[in-house]
């Protein structure tokens, strides 16, 4: 992320210094901050909201009985939590919302389920494979029905907007297969 | 189509309602474990912001810097050259870097090229498979505090790039 943020801040203002629009860079970072302090109150409301949600399934119990439903899939992906770790039944639900396009639910249940995995981590500094897996499926947005976009397409009158969705899942889980490919090639190679 | 979105809309209250009653009748004082939960929240967003502000000013400097159009212009010929419309290289650019302009480039190509044209098609699969991944990154990691990523940046970075290989291709394959 380090060399990422160098490069993007110094490509940023090298080219607008090249384009003569330091002035909209200068008022974009700006933007950017405001942007980031929206984002946060934003989700600060629904993370909390969904955290006392899960606290609710949590003390009743429910949470067991979920994680009980999809632990055989989720452990073998994630092989070395156990499968008694309130991680299996973060990253599930986590996955429930990302599958059903429910962004407003899934980063606040992805944000747990980071935290629940950090537990497991017995260097707090470092990223473990497990960490890096659940990222990569994040990323690659597994999902079944894309609202948002066939939405715009049929309000621009589109004569059949759901004839993406097909193409989307197949794009969508093909990606994932490969992103969780390279970061295996990448855990061969970096040992 | 219509039942998928029913189901979608009613996802979210459903869960909520069955989790509230579950926990009453197994005599969990609901109130009281919600708002607890709830408390860990404001930490949680505590450690997240600097990661957001970092992402979101050097993000938005970059949109507004120009590199941008550099980079579009540099590309576009052998987008061209591959028979593939332009404007899906913005949509694909910016993808991983926010989501609302993404979303707003995307309104764009719809309007100038029709909603059925190749390249709103390609665009859609692109911003339906793809995820605003630094946005991710910075979230996820932020709140737990990780410095050393080890290989998961260029990991995001190789899939994003062949993820909009993937949608040009199965776009091409499935819809032309």
């Amino acid at each position: 992320m380090n060399i990422i943020w160098v490069i993007l801040i110094a490509v940023s203002i090298v080219a607008a210094f090249w384009t003569g629009g330091l002035e909209a860079v200068t008022r974009a970072m700006f933007d950017g901050a405001k942007a980031a302090v929206e984002i946060s109150l934003f989700l600060l409301g629904i993370v909390s909201l969904w955290l006392g949600i899960t606290k609710i399934i949590e003390d009743s119990g429910l949470i067991y009985r979920i994680s009980h439903t999809f632990r055989p899939l989720i452990t073998r992906l994630f092989r070395t939590v156990p499968p008694d770790h309130p991680a299996i039944t973060s990253i599930t639900l986590n996955m429930l919302a990302n599958f059903f396009g429910l962004g407003n639910a899934a980063t606040p249940l992805g944000i747990k389920a980071m935290q629940d995995l950090q537990t497991l981590n017995e260097d707090k500094d470092s990223l473990t494979f497990e960490m890096m897996l659940f990222i990569v499926l994040n990323t690659a947005s597994v999902q079944l029905i894309p609202f948002t976009v066939v939405g715009i397409l049929s309000d621009f009158g589109s004569a059949n907007p759901s004839v993406i969705v097909f193409p989307t899942i197949i794009c969508t889980v093909i990606s994932a297969i490969i992103a969780v490919c390279v970061l295996l090639i990448f855990r061969i190679l970096m040992k | 189509m219509k039942t998928f979105s029913f189901i979608s809309q009613l996802a979210i209250p459903a869960f909520i309602l069955f989790a509230v009653l579950y926990g009453a009748f197994k005599k969990v004082r609901v109130y009281d474990s919600f708002v607890g939960g709830a408390r860990d929240g404001i930490q949680i967003i505590f450690k997240i912001f600097p990661y957001l502000l970092a992402i979101f000013v050097a993000v938005k400097a970059f949109q507004a810097s120009g590199a941008f159009d550099l980079l579009r212009q540099a590309l576009s010929g052998s987008f061209a050259a591959c028979g593939i419309p332009p404007e899906v290289l913005s949509v694909a650019l910016i993808k991983p870097l926010s989501g609302s302009a993404s979303t707003a480039i995307f309104i764009d190509i719809v309007r100038t090229t029709g909603p059925d044209s190749l390249a709103s098609m390609i665009s859609a699969v692109i911003i339906g498979s793809a995820e605003t991944t630094f946005f991710v990154l910075a979230v996820y990691l932020g709140a737990v505090n990780i410095r050393r990523t080890k290989y998961l940046v260029p990991v995001c970075l190789i899939a994003d790039g062949v993820g909009i290989i993937i949608a040009i291709a199965v776009v091409k394959l499935m819809l032309r």
